[in-house]
């Protein structure tokens, strides 16, 4: 067969001609976009089961459904937050990188996260948070940095087992003693087997005159009596006693490897013995990064190291079509360096920056794989986004379909003005 | 390899006098094929197929598994919806069942399945199948959610056994803080893993009748009866020292490696069967040696109850094939197959024990024979997905709260009715 040429006078004008050409697109656009959203729009006015009208029923409850405020406030924080600060920050490193000799392969290590998909980067990010310092990275390097200044106490977590007050300053105890006495003194709350090895076993001491003597030890053995020291049980040594009288420590002690304590001089009257709390503080845990309060600006974190990427990209894309002799003219002026960029590049670039943080804007409303991934079960009402809580109520366990659809079409009217504002940068700059 | 010789030759036995207990018959399904959905994955599909290779040896029939995963519901949905539903599905939700038997989508199940029902299971079973006095389906698969796990080596140093009461279990626990270690991982970043903390010592302190009207919401939260099974559970979640640190940011997996890991930070674990697996995948510790478990106990006197959860096999046709399958499901003969390869229970009274391969699954599948009517199907899973079964929302949340401010017993109670009122009222 011999394809027959038509040769036009105005080719591509006849739209006859164009039909066939355009008919596969057409198609495939109605097919793929144009029905969804037809029929998602539709959907939304239908109850959950789909056949019944409902009116703007799904609308209402959408709106007075406590879950889709806690959304909309997120995403109002992401959209002021996350967009400006991935602008700014690749704004800077894209001027910066401009300098250096090695700017390709910098950006090129910064762009990387974008070639992680987001669920993986979440499942990263879920573990750099993660609570446990062993684990987390973040709060492994907090405790680090805490632990250099004040360092972790001797026994954390043990405390007496009766008879004993939890004050700011430590445990003390109800009764008050005096010289003459001896005190047995309980502990509970520390595991056997991380005593010390000099640790020996722990005996009641017999009273003195004039002083006030007791012993120290764990309380803890298999089969042992509680309250009383059993054959197994060790002194705990190394730590500190105190002998309060009116609010003042009058005396300070350290137990001995068998777990016993002496104050020597009182004097006459009753004393409290306390255990001070630097004994048994418990070890810096650092913070609950993935808890109800921190949990969106740590998401938002994560997505700021993923998209820094793509900013720099653009940006330095900008900057490498800025004329450079505008920036040769203001120096020989005499400007500075900071009056360069602020006055000429910034201006310059303000176009690219614009398209940058409005597709970013985009990007921020439809978050979901992030604040699902990253977010334990617990505190995700409370990193709620709109595009999570729609697939939670379309497709979570009895899901309502309808009631999603109406979300779908408001996250589409709040999407829509950004495209809008999009295509039409397009549209100008290509005439 | 001598376990799956005995599940083999009691099967043969089974087949062999089958005829009487009309499941055995031979008929000849030659050519026909038929479809199963259901939620069941890697090795647990393995060992499936394996009960419908059977299945297809004794009649000739085809059967074609498809495996759905969690995302069940919403398959089997669709399928309905473009007409050409499976010939059987095992749905975990009896919610689910109740809808698609009032939609008229499935075929209530034939004199002979409803037989071998009645004969072999428990009436509370038959009960859980039935919608509007019809049988549609019978739970094939179960898990048994009343089990404490608990590290032996932890237990040794304080020379604790099981205990068997809500109180002592509570002073064991305390003996086990005075280690230093804590005595209870809770997985509280999961909502699930709570609302069986509860179910399990509401069936206890107010009884399966209230449990019943509970799950149908005919009593509300505020009752007095949820108010006391709350008082009882802040009795452990409300003392810092008992409950490993962190408990809401702990996903389940990480509650079982808390206890069976290495450096381990509690000592017990509540939870299902399933734990077994975990522990066997993720850590070094030996189930039946290292790791054991207890029923969960009983409180205030409460008789012997098991929370349950399970898999139920209905019919969305009725030709031959597919009567003869849900005939062989319903049959003790199908059950030990999969018993016999392991990580599987059944409610099936007459899987014989020896069937099972080992001790703990033995106990753990005894456990929910004996508590016979006393067993109850996981509430959560009763009630209406908004309230029992959303992450972030209804009863996971609140009970998430719960742990977060064990104190706060009539707040919690005001906020699960609540909620409870506006998911049953839809």
């Amino acid at each position: 067969m011999r394809l027959r040429v038509n040769v036009d006078a105005a080719p591509g004008r006849s739209p006859r001609q164009a039909i066939p050409f355009l008919l596969p697109a057409l198609v495939l656009l109605a097919a793929l976009v144009l029905y969804p959203l037809v029929f998602s729009l539709i959907r939304s006015f239908f109850d959950a089961r789909g056949d019944e009208f409902v009116g703007l029923r799904n609308y209402v409850d959408t709106f007075t459904d406590p879950r889709t405020l806690t959304a909309f406030r997120n995403n109002v924080i992401w959209v002021v937050v996350a967009p400006a600060a991935v602008t700014g920050i690749g704004l800077i490193l894209a001027v910066l990188t401009e300098r250096i000799r090695w700017a390709t392969a910098f950006r090129l290590v910064l762009f990387m996260p974008m070639a992680i998909s987001l669920f993986a980067s979440g499942i990263i990010f879920r573990l750099v948070y993660d609570e446990a310092p062993n684990q987390g990275v973040v709060n492994a390097v907090v405790v680090g940095v805490h632990d250099m200044f004040s360092p972790a106490s001797r026994y954390p977590g043990a405390r007496p087992r009766d008879g004993y007050a939890a004050t700011e300053a430590g445990f003390a105890s109800i009764r008050p003693s005096r010289a003459g006495d001896t005190i047995s003194l309980p502990l509970i709350g520390y595991p056997p087997q991380d005593v010390p090895p000099q640790a020996l076993g722990a005996s009641p001491p017999t009273a003195g005159t004039g002083e006030l003597r007791g012993v120290l030890w764990l309380d803890v053995s298999v089969g042992g009596k509680a309250g009383a020291v059993d054959p197994t049980e060790r002194g705990l040594p190394g730590v500190a006693v105190e002998a309060v009288r009116d609010g003042q420590v009058v005396a300070r002690t350290t137990t001995g490897d068998d777990g016993r304590f002496t104050f020597p001089d009182l004097g006459a009257g009753d004393v409290t013995v306390r255990l001070p709390a630097e004994n048994f503080t418990l070890p810096f845990r650092g913070l609950t990064w993935l808890g109800a309060s921190l949990i969106t600006p740590v998401i938002i974190s994560s997505w700021i190291w993923i998209m820094t990427g793509f900013a720099i990209t653009f940006i330095a894309a900008g900057l490498s079509a800025i004329p450079r002799d505008a920036l040769e003219a203001a120096r020989v002026d005499g400007a500075t360096e900071w009056q360069v960029f602020r006055r000429v590049t910034i201006p310059l670039l303000s176009p690219v920056l614009l398209v940058v943080f409005v597709t970013l804007v985009i990007n921020v409303l439809k978050i979901f794989e992030l604040v699902f991934v990253i977010a334990p079960g617990s505190v995700q009402s409370e990193a709620n986004v709109l595009a999570l809580q729609m697939w939670q109520v379309s497709f979570g366990t009895g899901g309502d379909q309808g009631a999603g659809s109406a979300l779908a079409v408001i996250l589409f009217l709040l999407v829509a003005p950004a495209m809008l504002f999009n295509i039409r940068r397009f549209r100008r700059e290509r005439s | 390899m001598g376990k799956q010789w005995i599940a083999l030759l009691a099967l043969t036995a089974a087949a062999c006098s089958g005829g009487a207990a009309g499941t055995g018959t031979t008929e000849d399904l030659e050519g026909q094929t038929v479809e199963v959905v259901g939620p069941w994955t890697g090795d647990e599909q393995k060992s499936f197929e394996q009960v419908l290779k059977v299945f297809t040896d004794k009649t000739g029939a085809e059967v074609k598994y498809t495996p759905a995963g969690d995302e069940l519901p919403t398959v089997v949905q669709t399928r309905i919806s473009g007409g050409t539903p499976p010939n059987v599905a095992l749905i975990a939700q009896p919610g689910l069942v109740a809808q698609f038997a009032g939609a008229g989508a499935l075929k209530p199940v034939n004199a002979d399945v409803e037989k071998a029902v009645t004969d072999h299971n428990a009436a509370v079973w038959k009960q859980l199948g039935s919608v509007g006095g019809k049988l549609y389906g019978f739970t094939f698969k179960t898990a048994n959610k009343s089990a404490f796990w608990y590290s032996e080596k932890a237990f040794q140093q304080v020379g604790a056994t099981p205990p068997a009461t809500w109180d002592d279990l509570i002073s064991t626990s305390r003996a086990i803080s005075e280690t230093g270690l804590a005595a209870v991982s809770v997985g509280g970043a999961d909502g699930w893993t709570l609302t069986d903390w509860f179910e399990n010592v509401y069936l206890r302190t107010a009884g399966p009748d209230n449990y019943d009207k509970l799950a149908k919401h005919e009593i509300p939260w505020t009752d007095p009866t949820v108010r006391k099974a709350l008082e009882e559970l802040a009795k452990l979640w409300g003392d810092p020292t008992l409950i490993a640190g962190g408990a809401l940011q702990t996903e389940f997996p990480k509650s079982v490696t808390n206890v069976f890991g290495e450096p381990s930070t509690a000592a017990m674990v509540f939870e299902a069967d399933f734990v077994a697996s975990i522990i066997t995948t993720n850590t070094k510790a030996k189930v039946g040696e290292d790791a054991k478990f207890f029923p969960f106990p009983s409180v205030a006197g409460s008789k012997d109850a098991v929370v349950a959860g399970g898999d139920m096999a209905v019919q969305f046709k009725d030709d031959k094939a597919t009567t003869e399958l849900m005939k062989f499901l319903a049959s003790p003969e199908s059950g030990k197959v999969w018993a016999g390869l392991g990580g599987f229970l059944s409610p099936n009274k007459d899987i014989p024990e020896t069937a099972y391969p080992d001790a703990v699954t033995r106990e753990l599948a005894k456990r929910i024979v004996d508590a016979g009517d006393n067993v109850r199907f996981d509430m959560s899973d009763l009630a209406p997905a908004a309230f029992g079964g959303t992450k972030g929302a209804g009863e996971w949340k609140d009970l998430q709260d719960f742990l977060a401010d064990p104190k706060n017993v009539d707040g919690i109670m005001q906020r699960l009715e609540a909620n409870a009122a506006k998911a049953y009222g839809k």
